[in-house]
């Protein structure tokens, strides 16, 4: 696994003549006058751990099947206690595959019993795994949202991203949510995610949102609630790829000129909580894989969680929050620009 | 080393560097023309690649494949936008073939 926090981008300001110079993310805000801080919190997203059944060439997690990473009853049972104390309206459960791990039904059924909306990041052919099959049926029992990976409509740049025969099984997989509702129903939400299939930004959401609507529903007849663009990281299993296909620089760039003031105002982080699966805290999953915790003192673990220091807190930064903020900016619920 | 290097799309400023007006003005209004208007964005990005591979510039054809993919048009809407543009330009020399029937027609009996 890569993992190289303190890589630093070279930046082209674009005036000629002018050397490529190396400019931090943090002192990009600055140049812009602007100041990454956390609000409320309002989601706390749950990383159940790293092991998954399938194991995707952009993978931010280096998930796999022979990962072993997974949550304990104790955390999740923090994270439970966290979120009614404190009243976060939102459950975000991550992995890996959540579903694989032997507490998953504990925590949504839990968290949904708090009242709390619980999404899960499902990523669809799991359900085909050993006692998966009533996942749909388990999904509308609890209203959970489900947020699904697709990152094309066709099969070709589907399955080269994540691994041969994944899309004809998603195909399977949403015509089983579609069966119960999903997509279909009020309160039963399907939202898809689409990721470029290589060292490109998304194109604009609402466009290939209308594109996805169209084809999926006249080549397979599926239905979905909405479709988030997310720009592919430049950490773990992605930035392996980009090295290794001379992408790396010119990826960079790309995300670097591409910088968007107005996005950072929405940026994720300021109003989640990212937890990994033995309770560490982060500003975000993309954070918590490269180990760089929340900048409080106190409270870096779900058992210490302490609102007044955690709301306000200055987000920790490196090169690879360029990907947030390049574009139309990115996030786990789509653009934010 | 080649005539063609990637790293000279990034140094294009270069040609500025003698007729700095001109090159501001053919930027503004280079980056102009590839503005959502009438077209979309994916349309422009999809005409540009069209006619990046007709003009055999490769410079283009790498801006405008990427653009293309960032405006979300895929590999097969892309091949079939250069099959258009190419067979236009196979048309268009063998058009000219009327040329050669007038010719043969005007010196023959």
């Amino acid at each position: 696994m890569t993992k190289n926090p303190l890589i630093q981008i070279q930046r082209r300001n674009g005036k000629p003549a002018l050397p490529d110079s190396r400019v931090s993310f943090d002192e990009h805000l600055k140049m812009q006058d602007l100041d990454l801080r956390a609000s409320k919190i309002e989601i706390l997203q749950l990383n159940v751990g790293k092991l998954c059944n399938q194991a995707c060439k952009h993978c931010h997690v280096d998930a796999s099947p022979t990962r072993t990473e997974i949550i304990g009853r104790e955390t999740i049972d923090h994270c439970l206690e966290v979120m009614r104390k404190h009243s976060i309206p939102t459950l975000d459960i991550t992995g890996g595959a959540p579903e694989l791990i032997p507490d998953f039904r504990y925590l949504v059924t839990e968290a949904k019993n708090s009242g709390a909306l619980v999404m899960v990041r499902h990523n669809l052919t799991v359900m085909f795994e050993e006692n998966q099959k009533d996942l749909p049926d388990f999904f509308a029992e609890n209203a959970v949202e489900v947020v699904s990976s697709l990152p094309y409509f066709q099969e070709q740049q589907t399955d080269a991203q994540r691994g041969s025969g994944v899309f004809e099984k998603s195909v399977e997989a949403l015509k089983h949510l579609n069966a119960v509702g999903y997509g279909v129903e009020q309160g039963l939400v399907l939202n898809l995610v689409y990721n470029p299939v290589g060292a490109f930004l998304p194109p604009e959401q609402a466009s290939i949102e209308a594109d996805f609507r169209r084809e999926l529903r006249k080549r397979y007849g599926i239905e979905f609630n909405n479709l988030f663009t997310i720009t592919n990281m430049p950490i773990a299993r992605f930035l392996d790829w980009l090295r290794s296909s001379g992408n790396e620089q010119s990826y960079m760039n790309r995300l670097v000129n591409s910088f968007n003031p107005a996005t950072v105002e929405g940026l994720m982080c300021r109003n989640t909580l990212s937890v990994d699966w033995l309770g560490n805290l982060y500003d975000c999953d993309f954070n918590q894989m490269l180990e760089i915790p929340v900048n409080v003192s106190n409270a870096q673990h779900i058992s210490e969680f302490d609102v007044r220091e955690l709301e306000g807190r200055r987000i920790a930064t490196n090169s690879h929050c360029f990907g947030c903020t390049a574009g139309s900016g990115s996030s786990c619920g789509g653009a934010v620009g | 080393m080649s005539y063609y290097e990637e790293q000279d799309l990034h140094n294009f400023d270069k040609v500025g560097e003698h007729a700095p007006e001109l090159y501001e003005k053919f930027m503004a209004w280079y980056q102009a023309c590839q503005e959502e208007g009438a077209l979309s964005k994916r349309e422009k990005a999809l005409i540009g690649l069209a006619v990046a591979v007709t003009i055999q510039c490769p410079y283009c054809i790498d801006a405008f494949t990427n653009s293309s993919l960032e405006s979300g048009s895929n590999m097969e809407q892309m091949t079939e936008a250069m099959h258009l543009a190419s067979a236009i330009r196979g048309g268009a020399s063998l058009i000219h073939g009327v040329q050669a029937h007038n010719a043969h027609d005007k010196i023959s009996m």
